[in-house]
């Protein structure tokens, strides 16, 4: 309950210096048949596009009767360049996106994403919301990425790009070269929102209430198991944990458990109210 | 889109029970909450209530939602190019922004579309009976509500049914408010109050008198610039005219930059006078008058074009009308004009005609309640009014706040009496509670509040309710 009374009316400085408007990218897949079910929305981690969910997940889902959309955030993907992009432009990306969907919308955040996604959860009364392999920051993180992949992660300290390895996205069961396809389209987020996860910018509580879902992999070489349970409890759960998979969960060989999971969940939960 | 009238849903009268009213049936609705009204302020208590668990019956006459800003229906005031004077973050839902793609101020027609977007995004038409209004609001026992409601028109049958809790979202933008001039009667001229303009073609080629400097006053007297083939502007008092851009921005945001840094009330009316004298200049130059008050006393008027058109000699300002004769006007100063149609932009005023006036503390049933955030009642802890304020920024993100309070309140009255207990002895104690800075006595000004001033106040209130 106490987090109820954090609930914030002023924002002195959204309405005085609003996020600059960008165009953006969405993709989509929606159903042959419209069933009435809640859209979903990806949104990808730091590095990656839309492009990501294209692969498998959208399609999938729309398959099973959910209109599916992932976005790029800006500086990503087909979305208009921004260098200077902070956490709190990308967040307002994502709002923008899910308000202008037919329906009240369910988020999917993925990686650095899913932070992004608990920013949004507290601008947008999202019909429930789904963490996958949930990046929040924090020198653990960093210290877990220095430790695995030094090269790729120090010139991050001093804003440079985050280049993520094979190794840390994708398990040895995906095929060699589908990987290298994969890592070859990573981008980079811009070096204000890269900073901005060294502070473990805590996300206000989210309006309306909805159900939150945790999922990961034990063998994630980026998010540890601790951290996930860590964020799984601050929405009162525990994770949904698929062992054997790396970090990028909808690229990896075994991308159909947990979308299949996410939907089942989906289907199962009654939207809150 | 749809406007149907058809719900597809059981009949509120499915649910027949033992209560009665004057010997007609009640369907007793147990929890549920009624709203009165699907224009902005219904519209968002209906998500908000919906969202912290409750049901919620809404009741419109119109067929369609929208409210004032749906130009389709009869009390709606707005004209062809009715745009916003406040800028999107000042005015949009605070947890369902306008779209990126539209301009700092949307047109009419754009926030039409962003109502009917609201309400097919969060599924709130399979709550509200359209085409049904609202005749009598009668406090019930228990702290409950009777609500007897007819198809708009008067056809039908009357139908009555009780809630749980009442918000009045009726809208304070619909009964026109004419002054009384000495022999308006006998004026051969045209006249009309601005509810009834729509269109700059009705103003073309005519000598138009336009009274009342209000932003539909302002908006009114550009328009005739470019169309009448003479305009005059009656003003009371001298205004201060603010342009809706200053330093390439919307001024509302260069505004809120001082609110946000808490810059104190004289500072920011010098530091605006100042902006003024630099951007719009020296009013006096181009024969208006002198404001007689520091800006933030009156509602502001947010207006780049009419000063513009006043030295284009396209606009004439001049002093109040004293008297009508058939053929002129005679004005404060002596002076007479003959102006051929004469458009009466001078507001409007609440009206609840569904509502005992004792309810709310009006006395004098002139519709100026007594409340608590403009939006509680003194002793009926179940009744809120939503959007009765006139913020100097959008309305809506207040109707909001409003709401969500409301929501909180009832779950209280539930889960925490001894809470919703001290709220409503802080109702008691704090009616009449103003927020904005000394305004002007004037009707225009009852329900004026600064936006930063009064959502700091419903911060509080929230906080009090449910801190620790």
């Amino acid at each position: 309950m106490s987090a109820r009374s954090e609930l914030r009316i002023m924002r002195g400085r959204e309405w005085s210096r609003p996020v600059r408007p960008v165009r953006r990218e969405v993709l989509s897949a929606t159903p042959e048949l419209e069933e009435g079910r809640p859209p979903l929305l990806f949104v990808p981690g730091f590095g990656h596009g839309a492009w990501a969910f294209a692969e498998h997940w959208l399609g999938h889902a729309a398959s099973r009767g959910f209109p599916a959309y992932a976005m790029s955030l800006r500086g990503h993907g087909a979305s208009e360049p921004a260098p200077e992009a902070t956490l709190r432009a990308y967040a307002h990306d994502v709002v923008q996106v899910a308000a202008g969907l037919p329906r009240q919308a369910v988020l999917v955040g993925h990686g650095a994403g899913a932070l992004v996604v608990a920013h949004a959860l507290a601008r947008y009364p999202a019909r429930s919301a789904v963490l996958v392999a949930p990046v929040f920051g924090g020198w653990g993180v960093l210290g877990a990425a220095v430790r695995r992949n030094p090269a790729g992660t120090l010139p991050a300290v001093f804003g440079g790009p985050l280049r993520l390895s094979r190794g840390q996205l994708f398990s040895r069961d995906l095929p060699d070269e589908e990987a290298r396809r994969h890592v070859a389209r990573l981008g980079r987020a811009g070096r204000r929102a890269q900073w901005a996860l060294l502070g473990e910018p805590g996300a206000e509580p989210a309006v309306g209430a909805p159900p939150v879902l945790v999922l990961g992999s034990p063998d994630d070489r980026v998010v540890p198991t601790s951290t996930l349970n860590r964020v799984a409890r601050r929405y009162g759960s525990a994770p949904l944990l698929f062992p054997g998979m790396g970090h990028d969960l909808m690229l990896d060989a075994r991308w159909v458990e947990p979308i299949d999971a996410i939907l089942d969940w989906l289907e199962k939960e009654p939207a809150v109210h | 889109m749809s406007t149907s009238t058809d719900h597809g849903r059981p009949d509120p009268e499915a649910t027949p029970s033992a209560l009665s009213r004057d010997g007609r049936p009640v369907s007793d609705r147990g929890d549920t909450v009624c709203v009165i009204g699907a224009g902005a302020s219904g519209l968002t208590a209906i998500k908000n209530l919906r969202e912290h668990g409750f049901g919620v019956d809404c009741y419109e006459r119109e067929t369609g939602v929208g409210g004032a800003w749906n130009w389709r229906h009869d009390r709606s005031p707005v004209y062809a190019s009715t745009h916003l004077l406040s800028s999107k973050p000042f005015t949009q839902f605070p947890d369902f922004p306008m779209p990126d793609s539209w301009p700092d101020y949307p047109h009419h027609s754009q926030l039409l579309s962003y109502f009917e977007r609201y309400a097919d995004h969060f599924d709130l038409r399979s709550h509200i009976w359209f085409g049904t209004e609202v005749v009598r609001v009668e406090p019930a026992p228990g702290e409950r509500w009777d609500v007897t409601t007819r198809s708009t028109g008067g056809y039908g049958p009357e139908r009555t049914a009780q809630y749980a809790a009442v918000v009045v979202a009726n809208g304070h933008n619909w009964s026109p408010k004419l002054p009384r001039y000495e022999g308006l009667e006998q004026f051969r001229g045209e006249i009309m109050h601005a509810s009834s303009y729509k269109d700059p073609a009705q103003l073309r080629g005519k000598r138009v008198l336009v009274v009342g400097a209000g932003n539909t006053g302002c908006d009114i007297a550009v328009e005739a610039a470019q169309q009448a083939s003479r305009c005059w502007h009656s003003t009371r008092r001298g205004y201060w005219y603010a342009p809706k851009y200053v330093l390439g921005r919307p001024a509302d945001q260069v505004n809120d930059t001082l609110l946000a840094l808490r810059v104190p009330l004289r500072a920011r009316q010098w530091l605006y006078h100042w902006t003024l004298r630099l951007t719009v200049g020296d009013l006096t130059r181009f024969g208006l008058p002198k404001p007689d008050h520091r800006v933030y006393e009156t509602h502001p008027i947010a207006n780049s074009q009419l000063v513009y058109y006043v030295g284009h000699g396209a606009i004439g300002p001049v002093p109040d009308v004293a008297r009508f004769h058939p053929y002129a006007v005679e004005l404060a100063d002596g002076r007479e004009i003959d102006p051929e149609l004469v458009i009466f932009a001078t507001g409007y005023l609440p009206r609840f005609e569904f509502l005992d006036a004792s309810v709310f503390g009006d006395s004098a049933g002139v519709g100026r309640p007594t409340l608590w955030l403009n939006a509680f009642t003194p002793g009926h802890p179940t009744l809120a009014v939503a959007g009765l304020v006139q913020p100097d920024s959008g309305l809506f993100t207040l109707s909001h706040w409003q709401t969500v309070l409301f929501a909180r309140l009832l779950q209280a009255r539930r889960d925490r009496p001894e809470r919703a207990a001290a709220f409503a002895q802080r109702v008691r104690d704090r009616a009449g509670e103003r927020y904005s800075a000394q305004v002007k006595e004037s009707s225009r000004h009852w329900f004026e509040v600064g936006h930063a001033d009064y959502l700091r106040a419903v911060q509080r209130a929230l906080h009090d309710l449910e801190g620790k």
